[in-house]
């Protein structure tokens, strides 16, 4: 095979993975848009999201009623946070947020574990982590069958929840409850919806995100881990920005599977797990606010 | 000190809305942040179209009136009657909901969002397309977005700030910036327009771009206008009527003529001997 079409397969093979990124960082984004807090408890509802889900269909449910079901409940989980974790904290420090969704990251890992057990389980979404047979004939490119349906599935979510949040009453909505709470509310925006809308959509974000990663690497507790790879995301395309979050995603993606291919020899390896941080590094020494994050503007 | 921003306007009586029938009426109103008596049995009127002013000096209660009316603050006593019906307890999405908009003394603008987004937001009770309408683009979502941008247009326009349409708010300088704020209170088409301290701080052409922004509202849309000002002259000059507050109470109403030969008014504002 000639070296080009190898480098294009690890390209692909990066850029695929690194949409599923970008759907994991996207839960984050979309938090941090409507309450400037960094949700530490992302990596667990993804967590707890496919748990569910997978549950459910154990329980006996099919596929098409275990969806519904999973979404229904990871609305209501997102209401809950709302209510009881996030409106009790009204007007406190970013800080005492963050540290809020710290705790509700135990509380959801542990509600998760007590209710459906801590085993790996399988989860078949029916597509097989295979090379698609007609790109390896036609190429000699490995390209997965699941990463080319996790990429189109990440990218159409993206890319509706971009929409949705650019210039319509619901994103505007979300970022004047993010920069004004007492302003937002003196045009009639309701924080509280906003907020409950918020974190039922970063649920839903996440069992999309879960399945995914579940359907690759088995619905296991290592799942709340795959949070950390979307910090470098978050980092290099803004904790604000969706169209961010997609570059980025695709960027880290990228740089990690090529660095561990072509560069990591060099190192004797194993740069995978690195590379993006120190790419996320970088850019907090040159871009701190990001590829497309809100510039930091500060008057004197 | 005085401006006397088109003070003839008001003196011609040329006005395209005459004085209606109380609008909003405070009736005792007392209000206590545990021991501190922020507000003492205060009452007065608001007439339907009228440029009505809270004056008074510092910590004399004047924000917290606005507050009171705005429903940040519930009152211990007193009740507010708006349009003929009692309001006991008002939040500030339902004082948004019933026409009432308001300015805020500390610029309160969605510092990340441009000149038209923040103005596009306070047309948010305006557009009532559910979320999922919003998230699938349905043809009553976008064709809300459509109407509602030409409304924003057109206040962009009333207020002079085409030019600077598309740029991030933090960006602009502090008297651009009150006049956005402005512009995004009344996108909302509000009955009354609650401007708190919308003269703070301004050079004196800024001030006088202002006033003539707050009479021309008030000329235009008819809309009733309720402001706190710091500036004795501004207030003379613009209002119809005006409160004096001084230490949480009233000790003076009437018009600016009446107000400015009140002996309590001139008292509380260069003391008196002791």
């Amino acid at each position: 095979m000639p070296d080009f079409w190898f480098f294009l397969e690890v390209l692909v093979g990066g850029l695929l993975s690194g949409t599923m990124y970008a759907l994991v960082a996207l839960g984050f984004v979309l938090i941090y848009k409507a309450s400037s807090v960094f949700n530490f408890a992302q990596g667990a509802m993804v967590f707890f999201a496919v748990l569910s889900f997978v549950g459910f269909m154990e329980l006996g449910l099919p596929f098409w009623a275990a969806l519904p079901v999973t979404v229904g409940l990871m609305i209501l989980v997102g209401m809950g946070t709302e209510r009881f974790v996030l409106r009790p904290l009204v007007n406190q420090s970013e800080d005492t947020l963050l540290m809020a969704t710290i705790g509700l990251a135990f509380v959801i890992e542990g509600v998760a574990q007590l209710a459906w057990g801590v085993d790996v389980r399988r989860l078949d979404l029916g597509i097989r982590d295979e090379p698609i047979n007609w790109v390896m004939d036609k190429t000699g490119m490995l390209v997965s069958q699941l990463d080319v349906t996790a990429a189109a599935v990440a990218g159409i979510m993206v890319a509706a929840l971009a929409l949705l949040f650019s210039h319509t009453k619901v994103g505007r909505g979300l970022r004047a409850v993010a920069d004004d709470h007492a302003a937002a509310l003196s045009i009639g925006i309701p924080l509280k919806h906003i907020w409950m809308l918020v974190w039922a959509t970063a649920g839903v974000v996440a069992l999309v995100a879960g399945m995914l990663w579940g359907a690759r690497s088995g619905v296991q507790f290592a799942l709340v881990w795959v949070a950390l790879k979307a910090l470098p995301v978050l980092i290099i395309g803004g904790f604000t920005s969706v169209p961010g979050v997609i570059l980025a995603g695709l960027i880290v993606g990228a740089v990690e599977k090529i660095g561990e291919v072509f560069i990591g020899p060099f190192f004797g390896g194993g740069i995978e797990g690195w590379a993006p941080y120190m790419l996320a590094v970088l850019f907090l020494l040159i871009r701190p606010e990001g590829l497309f994050g809100e510039k930091i503007i500060r008057r004197v | 000190m005085t401006i006397s921003v088109q003070s003839s306007i008001l003196q011609s009586a040329q006005r395209a809305f005459a004085f209606g029938s109380p609008i909003l009426e405070l009736d005792s109103i007392s209000l206590r942040f545990g021991g501190v008596q922020a507000l003492t049995n205060i009452s007065f009127n608001v007439l339907e179209h009228e440029i009505r002013a809270i004056i008074g000096p510092n910590g004399a209660g004047k924000s917290s009136m606005l507050n009171v009316i705005n429903g940040i603050y519930v009152p211990q006593e007193g009740s507010i009657t708006f349009r003929g019906e009692r309001l006991s307890e008002m939040a500030p999405t339902h004082a948004a909901r019933l026409g009432i908009a308001r300015t805020f003394q500390n610029i309160a603008l969605f510092r990340g969002m441009s000149v038209l987004d923040n103005i596009m937001a306070g047309r948010n009770l305006h557009m009532h397309a559910s979320f999922v309408e919003v998230a699938l683009q349905l043809p009553r979502a976008r064709r809300e977005e459509a109407e509602n941008r030409a409304a924003v247009e057109e206040i962009i326009e009333f207020l002079e700030i085409e030019h600077i349409r598309k740029t991030p708010v933090a960006r602009l300088p502090y008297g651009l910036q009150k006049r956005v704020e402005l512009g995004r209170a009344l996108a909302a088409e509000p009955t009354i327009l609650l401007l708190d301290e919308p003269m703070a701080g301004m050079n004196i052409e800024e001030k006088q771009d202002m006033c003539r922004f707050i009479l021309d509202v008030n000329d235009h849309y008819g809309t009733t206008i309720v402001l706190i000002e710091h500036d004795m002259g501004v207030v003379m000059d613009i209002s119809d009527r005006v409160v004096v507050l001084d230490y949480g109470k009233k000790i003076g109403d009437g018009t600016p003529d009446e107000v400015r030969s009140d002996q309590n008014v001139i008292d509380a504002y260069l003391g008196v001997p002791h």
